[in-house]
């Protein structure tokens, strides 16, 4: 299968990437790993006239700083999966990076291109819901941040303008006790999930503080579970509250019937993934 | 348009239109057929090369981004006539049924072997999960990337032992 033709652009700098966008507006599609653009340029589902390769900017730093973990979009899956910094504070990001597709296509794709890509089936999205990040976007005519929620507007659409570009991931450093986890149900490694959770927990003297729950490939795009979490909030972390958040979460949800499942049966699935990644998210946070 | 690609440790150049894919300028432009187009959609992993020594899928790269860098596929496993450690195992450990999958499980492997010279069972299931063996060899597959892990660090053993002395 071959893309449509088009004209290739390597700028050497983030101002000549965002020069370049300007200029060709709706026609210009940027390249960063690849590992979403091209499946569907080879399916003509997307036809630009030119593609502005990224992909050597050094836009892929992960550091810490202050309350903040500031992840640039360029940074790939690999990358994240094997971050210390990650490993030790970010137990959500470290469990989703080594379930994104399979150890190849890692190598290769990026955390920005992914979110910008918008697949309601793809897992950063969730990720990010749950920790409640936001995103620094760019172009020539300067800088904006967004929360995540704003970000990610619907199936393969998001906020950004056809000039703009997305620059680096900001999360929040979760302080005290917490814990998070990443669990996906895929029939095998590399298949989009049949259903996935990110639960993020924290406590506050024994009872939760914030609580993150958001639900990837349930919808038209990533879903934040914003009634379950609600119900947890200022909660005992109990397995009744639990299995309440579970309800809702799977309330929230709006799955369809297709060759992973039904339904009812994905719908179920997101309850009872709710239930055990709070419950791993409580051990992990009971255990720091 | 020009570009110029490293390829098994020599530079070649072609003059491709940009979206000819890397397995196509692979195998086209600089007629090695080792490397093998399996789905086309990423998801088998046949068509894996090293990208700067890293496994890719080279049926979701366009050649145009190679320009420039270092690209292994498996003609440049060999090693001045010899067979590299890793297709030694495959041959003794039969590693292979029909060979489609071969030359893109071979290098995988080998970048396994380079960051984690004694992997587990599980680590080399892990490494090649992003590569479909359709005869199932997946045993032998998994054993032979094992033996060739201990036939490279047996030869560096030496290599180091007979500096020694």
């Amino acid at each position: 299968m071959l893309p449509s033709r088009f004209e290739y652009h390597r700028p050497e700098s983030l101002e000549e990437a965002f020069q370049l966008l300007s200029q060709y507006g709706d026609d210009a599609k940027v390249l960063a790993g690849g590992q979403s653009l091209i499946p569907v340029m080879k399916l003509r589902l997307a036809t630009p006239g030119h593609i502005v390769d990224i992909s050597r900017l050094t836009l892929d730093q992960i550091a810490e700083s202050g309350d903040t973990l500031t992840v640039g979009a360029l940074a790939r899956h690999r990358d994240v999966e094997r971050s210390d910094v990650i490993k030790s504070g970010y137990p959500l990001m470290a469990t989703a990076a080594p379930l994104i597709s399979d150890p190849v296509v890692r190598n290769l794709g990026t955390i920005g291109g992914s979110l910008c890509h918008a697949d309601p089936a793809g897992d950063w999205g969730s990720v990010m819901l749950a920790l409640g990040a936001s995103v620094v976007i760019g172009s020539s005519r300067g800088e904006r941040e967004l929360p995540i929620t704003e970000f990610l507007v619907d199936t393969f659409t998001t906020a950004l303008e056809p000039d703009e570009i997305l620059t680096q991931i900001k999360v929040p450093k979760a302080s005290g006790s917490f814990g998070g986890t990443y669990l996906k149900l895929e029939r095998k490694v590399g298949d989009f999930a049949t259903v996935a959770v990110a639960t993020h927990l924290s406590l506050s003297s024994g009872t939760i503080g914030r609580a993150g729950i958001s639900l990837t490939a349930v919808g038209s795009k990533n879903i934040q579970a914003t009634d379950a979490e609600a119900s947890l909030a200022g909660a005992e972390p109990t397995d009744d509250a639990f299995a309440e958040a579970g309800r809702l979460a799977a309330e929230a949800s709006s799955p369809v019937t297709d060759v992973r499942g039904s339904e009812a049966y994905k719908r179920h699935v997101v309850g009872v993934y709710v239930q055990r990644g709070l419950a791993r998210a409580l051990e992990l946070a009971r255990a720091a | 348009m020009e570009i110029t690609v490293k390829v098994n440790g020599a530079d070649r150049t072609a003059d491709v239109e940009p979206r000819m894919l890397l397995a196509h300028l692979i195998r086209e432009e600089f007629a090695l057929t080792g490397t093998h187009i399996g789905c086309d959609t990423t998801s088998c992993g046949a068509c894996t090369v090293l990208l700067d020594g890293r496994p890719v899928k080279s049926c979701t790269v366009f050649g145009v981004q190679a320009d420039g860098r270092e690209v292994t596929t498996v003609e440049g496993l060999l090693q001045g006539g010899q067979l590299h450690p890793i297709q030694a195992a495959f041959k003794e450990e039969h590693g292979l049924q029909c060979g489609f999958c071969t030359p893109g499980m071979m290098l995988t492997g080998s970048a396994l072997l380079e960051e984690n010279p004694n992997p587990t069972d599980d680590e080399v299931r892990w490494a090649i999960s992003g590569q479909i063996c359709r005869c199932t060899g997946y045993m032998n597959i998994v054993k032979a990337i094992q033996a060739a892990g201990k036939a490279m660090s047996e030869t560096s053993e030496d290599a180091a032992a007979s500096v020694a002395s």
